[in-house]
């Protein structure tokens, strides 16, 4: 893997240089902005912010119900158990068992959803740059064209940045 | 507040630095605090093979007091799990600013407390190794769990909050698994390489991260709030002498709460002592959780007076006598300690705003967890031993071995809370720099008293 790219004290010169970068016809999709916290509300973060993930997550709860009601009714039909002169199916306590299953039905899809959209867990090759991790932005192009690689340089500098390739 | 990049950035490698020092350095006082929680948690696995070896006679529980200190300690850790996932959850969804520091601690209590208390219904089997009958699944010997029977409903509502509750702690650990992977070397950087699943830190996952945090935060607070009810249903199913309530449900829900929240108390304040975290656990959270403790206790005073007059007014001959037998007969003295831990000591302590300190609220902190523990084991004992006929009133002593059970149970908390916070970093560090933290660090610099920072 090739890349240029550069490391920002500030969102705001990092924002500069993502700007920069559009300017420079680099698509969106192809500029890499990796930083240490989500700081929340600034534009530089303001891309690929929709997500489906509450919609999959009800679905994954419909999913829950509706195998919780089928394996209560199988087991409670085809093993039929007389207890205190309650009914084979008796909804008030099912209604418990609905309800765990139909939470937790929920909640793995919401993880399971996480994990696909984030592209985690993952062991391909990433731009990264250790240095995030004290509070630097990284922001940068992965696998530019070596024709392109001056102009992009120049954009990430016009934004402040400490220049690096890989 | 805003600070410019330079101060920003020597703020964030502060935080770096406090926050990852106890992962990285171990001094011998963490090996022997090791060593000696250990050999309580040691104690107690000898008690128990002792238990198996020689049968569940070796408990003080005979006819007709089958439950005693081991149903109290289920109850009492379940309910001491409440602290963490439930309130981390509300305060997110309220987005309140001072979670920040706390949201990981009190997770933590969660994960652990919900995994001691699922033991004990196991242990209580007398033979554990039949705990599969439990399991909701077919056979041929045609024992298909009972779908009616509260115990089914806890198999349902303790696996789903502990796997909800042990991914609600995870998911926001993975950030902070990235960075402890990026600040080490060695055997570290690989373990933790591979415990950040290739974390990058791109705006997509952010926010994807963030909107599951959401989803789950709305997910398990009525998870939370089942687990317990359903605890109590295990108690309110039963036509036995003041179990057999419809304020059973919560009542130990608000209960749960409240020893919660004092578990927390104590851990945040051990974990600042100890941790040197001065600057991230301030007065500030525990005074906000004091007040917490405050409304959950006089919460907690409501429902006994409900309880008590209800039972008292009915006039039952049964459930009056379990009530004479806890207020005025043997188990009085636990109970008017019962009292002044929940109520008499954190109303006067966390009511007058100069105790409500750091010291203050962890005083009142260990009243309540003492308190709780008796509130439990008072709703079984009495009313296993005072049930409807006199002939069949029964009395329960505890014996070493369960008491052995309960100090591990303590010491195994104690552990796990212990290595927890050697393993990860106990306060979450990039939740404090997306609250501003390192605004507030760079703020602190030239010696601004944090008490005047806007948090």
């Amino acid at each position: 893997m090739k890349a240029v790219y550069a490391l920002y004290d500030d969102p705001n010169a990092a924002l500069r240089a993502v700007n920069g970068l559009r300017a420079a016809g680099i698509a969106d999709r192809d500029i890499a902005v990796m930083t240490a916290d989500p700081i929340e509300g600034h534009a530089l973060m303001a891309r690929e912010a929709h997500t489906w993930m509450p919609w999959v997550a009800a679905c994954g709860a419909v999913v829950g119900l509706v195998l919780a009601v089928g394996m209560l009714l199988w087991g409670e039909l085809a093993w039929r158990l007389d207890t205190g002169g309650m009914p084979v199916v008796a909804w008030w306590p099912n209604l418990i068992i609905m309800f765990e299953l139909t939470m937790l039905s929920a909640i793995l899809t919401t993880v399971g959803t996480l994990f696909v959209t984030a592209g985690i867990p993952s062991r391909r090759e990433k731009l990264y740059d250790a240095e995030i991790a004290d509070g630097k932005i990284l922001v940068g192009v992965k696998d530019p064209p070596d024709t392109s690689i001056a102009s992009l340089q120049q954009a990430l500098l016009a934004g402040g940045g400490r220049v690096k390739r890989v | 507040m805003s600070a410019a990049p330079v101060e920003t950035a020597a703020a964030t490698r502060q935080i770096n630095d406090d926050l990852l020092r106890p992962l990285l350095n171990t001094s011998w006082r963490f090996w022997a605090l090791v060593a000696v929680l250990g050999g309580g948690v040691l104690m107690g696995f000898c008690a128990w093979l002792y238990q198996l070896y020689h049968g569940i006679g070796v408990w003080g529980i005979a006819w007709p007091v089958f439950w005693a200190f081991g149903i109290t300690n289920f109850v009492f850790w379940i309910g001491i799990s409440h602290a963490g996932t439930l309130i981390s959850a509300i305060l997110r969804l309220v987005d309140a600013g001072w979670r920040r520091p706390v949201t990981r601690c009190a997770e933590a209590i969660t994960a652990f407390a919900l995994m001691i208390g699922a033991v004990f219904p196991i242990i209580h089997l007398g033979r554990p190794w039949l705990a599969f009958w439990l399991f909701p699944y077919p056979s041929e010997r045609g024992i298909w769990p009972n779908f009616r029977s509260p115990l089914a409903w806890d198999f349902f509502a303790i696996n789903t909050y502990l796997t909800g509750s042990l991914l609600f702690l995870f998911l926001p650990m993975i950030p902070d698994f990235a960075l402890v992977r990026d600040k080490t070397t060695g055997w570290r950087r690989r373990v933790y390489g591979v415990l950040s699943l290739g974390w990058e830190g791109t705006p997509r996952q952010w926010h994807r991260l963030e909107s599951a945090m959401g989803i789950m935060a709305v997910a398990i607070i009525p998870v939370a709030v089942s687990v317990h009810t359903i605890v109590s249903f295990d108690f309110s199913m039963s036509p036995t002498p003041m179990w057999h309530s419809t304020m059973f449900g919560p009542y130990f829900v608000a209960g749960a709460i409240f020893s919660g929240i004092a578990a927390l108390i104590i851990a945040m304040a051990a974990l600042r002592k100890f941790l040197h975290l001065e600057a991230y656990l301030q007065p500030i959270h525990f005074e906000n959780l004091g007040k917490l403790l405050l409304t959950m206790s006089l919460l907690w005073g409501y429902f006994v007076f409900a309880e008590r007059l209800t039972t008292w007014y009915g006039n039952d001959v049964a459930e009056i006598t379990v009530l004479n037998v806890t207020q005025r007969g043997s188990f009085a003295p636990l109970y008017w300690t019962m009292v002044v831990c929940n109520l008499v000591v954190p109303f006067t302590i966390l009511s007058i705003g100069r105790l409500r300190t750091i010291t203050g609220c962890v005083i009142a902190s260990f009243g309540v967890v003492v308190g709780m523990w008796l509130e439990r084991f008072l709703i079984i004992v009495p009313s296993l031993g005072h049930k409807f006929l006199p002939y069949s009133f029964g009395e329960y002593r505890p014996t070493p071995v369960e008491i052995m059970l309960l100090v591990a149970t303590f010491c195994a908390m104690m552990l796990l809370y212990v290595l927890f916070a050697k393993l990860v970093p106990i306060i979450s560090i990039w939740e404090l720099k997306a609250g501003g933290y390192h605004a507030i660090e760079a703020a602190r610099l030239p010696e601004t008293p944090l008490a005047n920072v806007n948090l």
